[in-house]
C-alpha cells in the first residue's frame, strides 16, 4: 500500500502546467469565446508535441504506452486552466476505447488520433450531447450497444449553444449501418462501459483543477480587496466559506486519483469507484465555484471578470457524463444488490 | 502508487480479525462512561494489551507490534468491523503518548506507557476551563513553584474532562508564570487524580451518562519528573498533541467505514418493510462514498508522511470532515427510523438497541470536541489557505 505518484509523474504534470499557464491564460480562453471552434490556438499543437493526445496508446501505435494513472494529473491541470482542448475525450477515452476495439477501425484510426493529427468526438448514450463534434473529423457513437465509427461528413450537425462558450456542443444526426460498426456484442459492451468511466474519471480530474484554481484566485483575491479597512480575507465569514470549498475539495481529489488507478488495472471494481470520484468531484467543484462567487462579490458576478470562465466549465462538466446524483444512484446499485433498496 | 495490500500487511489483518472474532464480546455492554461500564471495558482493555492488540503501533518494549501506519489503518477497519468494545484508554493512547514519544523522557516514557497501554493507568484530558473554551490560552489554573518538595503545587478547574470521574490520571496545562503572555507561560503537567487535594465531580452528558467530570484541584502537589516538556513551553507541546488528536490517530476511517455498513444494513431492513424514500437511499449511498473518500485521504496522508511529511494544520481538514460526516451519518439513519428514531435502548420496539440515537448524541460532540468546527475553519483559512489573521 502507497498511495503517491512518482516522482516523474509529478514531473510531467508540472510540464503540462507550466506549458498551460503560459499558452492557456484567462485571456485566451475567454477570446476562445469568440472563435469559430472555441479553441486556443497552436495549443493542441503543444500538447501532442508533448505526446499528450497518445498517451495511453501503445508505442507501436505512436503512443507512450502510459496508463490512466499517468493522465490524471494531466487532466486536472487541463481543468485548472480551463483549457479547451478535447484532451479528455480524446487520451482519456477515445484511445483506450479504440485500442480496445481493435481490429480495421483501430489500424485506421488509432494512430491519427494519438497523435493529435485528427480530431475525434464522442457520442454515448446517455450523453445527448456531444462536445467537440464540429471540429471532429472522427465520430465514435453508440448505438444498441454498438460502437460505430463515422467521419465529420457522414452526420448531421445541429448546434446547441453552452453556457460556457468555449464548449461547442452538437445534436448529432445519423444512422447507423454495418459498415459504420465497429464493435459490436461483449467486446463492444464492455468497451463502451469502460469509455463511459473513463469519461467521467477524466471529467472529474479537470473538475478538481477547475475548483482548485477557482479557490487559489478566490484566496488571492480575499487577501487584496479591502473593506472596513481591512482585506476581507480576514473575516471568518469569508474563512468559512473558503475552508469549506478546500475541505471539499481536499476530500474528493484523494478518490479521483484511486478511481484512475483502477482503471489502470482494470480492477474489478473501478466503475463503482468512477462514479464516486465524478460524485465526489462534481459536488466539490460545485460548492467551490458558490463560494467563490460569493467571496468575490460583484466583480466575480461582472460578465469581464475571469471568475465565470472556469465557474460555467464547473457547471458544464459537473452534469456532463452523469451529475452527481446519477452516479451516486450507480453506486447504491451495487451496495444495495444483495438487498434491493 | 500500489493499492494492493502486502501479503506481510493482509497477514496482519487475518491475524487481526481471527483475534478479534474469537475474542469480542457478544453481549451488549453498558457504556464505558458509566462506573459499571468502565470497568468491564478497562477489563477489556486488558487483554486487548496481553495479545498485544492495545497499541499496535507502539515498540514492542511498551507492549506495541511496531505496526507501520498502514497496518494501524487495517487494524482500526477490523477492530471496529467487529464492533469491539469502544475505546476508553483512547485518550492517554492516541493523545498523550505521542506527545509522550515526541517530547517526553525515557524514564517518564518507560514508567507512564505499559501502565496506559494496560489500561492500568486511564487518562484524562485536562485542558478546558470554564472559562478556557475554544480559547484555550484563556487558561486560568496556575502551577505555583514548590522548591522545597521538588516539583509544583497545582490549583483551579478543570471541566469537560472525558471520563473523568473514572479515570486514573489526567494530562493539562496550567500558567505557571502569571506575568507571561498568554500563550506563554503554560506548563503541561501530569496530574494523579487520586492525589490529596483533587476532587472530581461527574457531570452528565447529554444522553445522560456521567461521561465527563468537573476537576478541582487545590494545591495538588506533583513532582518535577511530572512536567512534561519544558517548564513555561506547555503550548508548544500541548499543540503537539492536538496535531495528533485531529490528524491521523483519533477517529481513524475504519469507524466510519463500519457506521457507513451499519447505515447500508439499516436501510436493507427498513426496505424490507417499506419503500424508502429515494432521497434518503441518495443520502445513505453519500454516507458510504464520505467514509471510503475519508479512507483515501487517510491514505494519501500516510503516503505523505511516509515520504518524510508530517501533518500540521491538515489535521483540521481531516477533524471538520469526520465529525460532520459522523453527523450526517446518524442523521440519515435517523431518518430511516422514523417514528422510532426517538426510542431508548429500553423500548421494546427500539431498533438496534437504540444505538443509533445513542450515537447520534455521541457524534453531535464531534463537531465541538477537539477544538470546534469554526476553531478549525480558522486554522484552515489561515495556515492551509493564508488567509490573514
Amino acid at each position: 500500500m502507497d498511495f503517491a505518484f512518482t516522482p516523474e509523474q509529478l514531473s510531467f504534470r508540472d510540464s503540462v502546467r507550466a506549458l498551460l499557464r503560459r499558452e492557456c491564460t484567462p485571456a485566451r480562453v475567454r477570446d476562445a469565446w469568440s472563435r469559430e471552434d472555441g479553441r486556443v490556438p497552436g495549443l493542441w499543437e503543444a500538447l501532442a508535441e508533448l505526446g499528450v493526445p497518445g498517451m495511453l496508446a501503445p508505442e507501436v501505435d505512436g503512443g507512450l504506452g502510459m496508463t490512466d494513472l499517468d493522465l490524471v494529473l494531466l487532466l486536472e491541470e487541463h481543468g485548472r486552466f480551463a483549457a479547451p482542448e478535447p484532451v479528455t475525450d480524446t487520451a482519456a477515452v477515445a484511445v483506450p476505447l479504440l485500442r480496445e476495439v481493435g481490429g480495421a477501425a483501430s489500424e485506421r484510426w488509432l494512430r491519427p488520433v494519438a497523435a493529435g493529427a485528427i480530431g475525434v468526438a464522442l457520442g454515448l448514450a446517455g450523453a445527448p450531447f456531444v462536445a467537440g463534434a464540429d471540429a471532429a473529423r472522427l465520430l465514435l457513437l453508440e448505438s444498441d450497444g454498438e460502437v460505430h465509427a463515422l467521419e465529420h461528413t457522414e452526420v448531421t450537425l445541429e448546434p446547441q449553444p453552452s453556457v460556457d462558450g468555449a464548449r461547442r456542443l452538437s445534436r448529432v444526426t445519423w444512422t447507423p449501418s454495418a459498415s459504420t460498426r465497429i464493435a459490436a456484442g461483449p467486446v463492444s459492451l464492455r468497451a463502451l462501459a469502460d469509455a463511459r468511466d473513463r469519461a467521467a474519471v477524466g471529467t472529474a480530474a479537470e473538475l478538481i483543477g477547475l475548483a482548485r484554481q477557482m479557490l487559489d484566485v478566490t484566496v488571492a483575491h480575499a487577501k487584496t480587496r479591502h473593506q472596513f479597512g481591512k482585506p476581507i480575507g480576514s473575516f471568518q465569514a469569508v474563512k468559512h466559506h473558503l475552508a469549506d470549498a478546500l475541505i471539499a475539495v481536499e476530500m474528493a481529489a484523494p478518490s479521483v486519483y484511486r478511481a484512475a488507478y483502477s482503471l489502470a488495472h482494470a480492477a474489478r471494481d473501478r466503475s463503482v469507484h468512477a462514479s464516486m470520484a465524478k460524485a465526489l468531484a462534481s459536488d466539490a467543484a460545485w460548492l467551490t465555484a458558490r463560494k467563490a462567487l460569493q467571496c468575490h462579490g460583484a466583480i466575480g458576478y461582472a460578465f469581464e471578470g475571469d471568475l465565470h470562465l472556469w465557474m460555467k466549465r464547473t457547471w458544464a462538466l459537473a452534469t456532463a457524463w452523469g451529475d452527481a446524483a446519477s452516479h451516486r444512484a450507480r453506486v447504491a446499485a451495487t451496495l444495495f444488490a444483495a438487498g434491493g433498496v | 502508487m500500489d493499492l494492493t495490500y502486502s501479503d506481510r500487511e493482509e497477514a496482519f489483518r487475518r491475524e487481526a480479525r481471527a483475534w478479534l472474532e474469537a475474542n469480542v464480546p457478544r453481549e451488549a455492554w453498558p457504556s464505558g462512561d458509566t462506573a459499571e461500564g468502565f470497568e468491564l471495558h478497562r477489563r477489556w482493555e486488558k487483554r486487548l494489551f496481553e495479545a498485544r492488540w492495545a497499541v499496535v503501533s507502539w515498540p514492542e518494549k511498551y507492549g506495541g507490534r511496531e505496526a507501520s501506519l498502514v497496518e494501524w489503518l487495517l487494524f482500526e477497519e477490523e477492530y471496529y468491523r467487529a464492533g469491539a468494545p469502544q475505546r476508553i484508554a483512547q485518550n492517554g493512547i492516541f493523545l498523550l503518548a505521542p506527545t509522550l514519544f515526541e517530547l517526553g523522557t525515557d524514564e517518564q516514557r518507560d514508567r507512564i506507557l505499559p501502565r496506559m497501554a494496560a489500561a492500568e493507568d486511564v487518562w484524562a484530558q485536562g485542558w478546558s476551563e470554564p472559562n478556557a473554551g475554544s480559547d484555550l490560552a484563556g487558561i486560568q489554573s496556575r502551577a505555583v513553584r514548590d522548591e522545597a518538595g521538588g516539583g509544583w503545587r497545582l490549583s483551579g478547574q478543570k471541566a469537560w474532562c472525558t471520563r473523568g470521574a473514572f479515570c486514573d490520571w489526567m494530562f493539562g496545562l496550567f500558567r505557571s508564570d502569571k506575568d507571561a503572555e498568554r500563550h506563554r507561560g503554560l506548563t503541561y503537567f501530569l496530574v494523579p487524580l487520586r492525589a490529596k487535594g483533587v476532587t472530581v465531580r461527574p457531570v452528565g452528558r447529554l444522553d445522560g451518562d456521567a461521561g465527563f467530570a468537573d476537576v478541582f484541584l487545590e494545591d495538588v502537589f506533583v513532582p518535577d519528573r511530572d512536567v512534561l516538556g519544558r517548564v513555561h513551553d506547555g503550548w508548544t507541546v500541548a499543540m503537539s498533541t492536538a496535531s495528533s488528536e485531529r490528524g491521523l490517530t483519533l477517529r481513524s476511517p475504519g469507524r466510519f467505514l463500519a457506521a457507513a455498513a451499519r447505515l447500508i444494513e439499516l436501510a436493507r431492513r427498513e426496505a424490507a418493510r417499506g419503500d424508502v424514500d429515494p432521497t434518503l437511499r441518495d443520502a445513505v449511498v453519500r454516507a458510504w462514498i464520505d467514509a471510503e473518500a475519508y479512507r483515501l485521504y487517510t491514505l494519501q496522508t500516510v503516503g505523505r508522511v511516509a515520504r518524510g511529511g508530517t501533518i500540521g494544520p491538515e489535521a483540521s481538514v481531516n477533524k471538520v470532515f469526520w465529525s460532520e460526516m459522523d453527523v450526517r451519518l446518524h442523521e440519515v439513519a435517523m431518518r430511516l427510523l422514523g417514528a422510532r428514531a426517538e426510542l431508548t435502548g429500553s423500548a421494546s420496539d427500539a431498533v438496534d438497541g437504540g444505538a443509533w440515537t445513542k450515537g447520534y448524541q455521541f457524534a453531535l460532540a464531534g463537531p465541538i470536541y477537539a477544538g470546534t468546527n469554526e476553531i478549525q475553519r480558522n486554522v484552515i483559512a489561515e495556515r492551509l489557505l493564508g488567509l490573514p489573521r
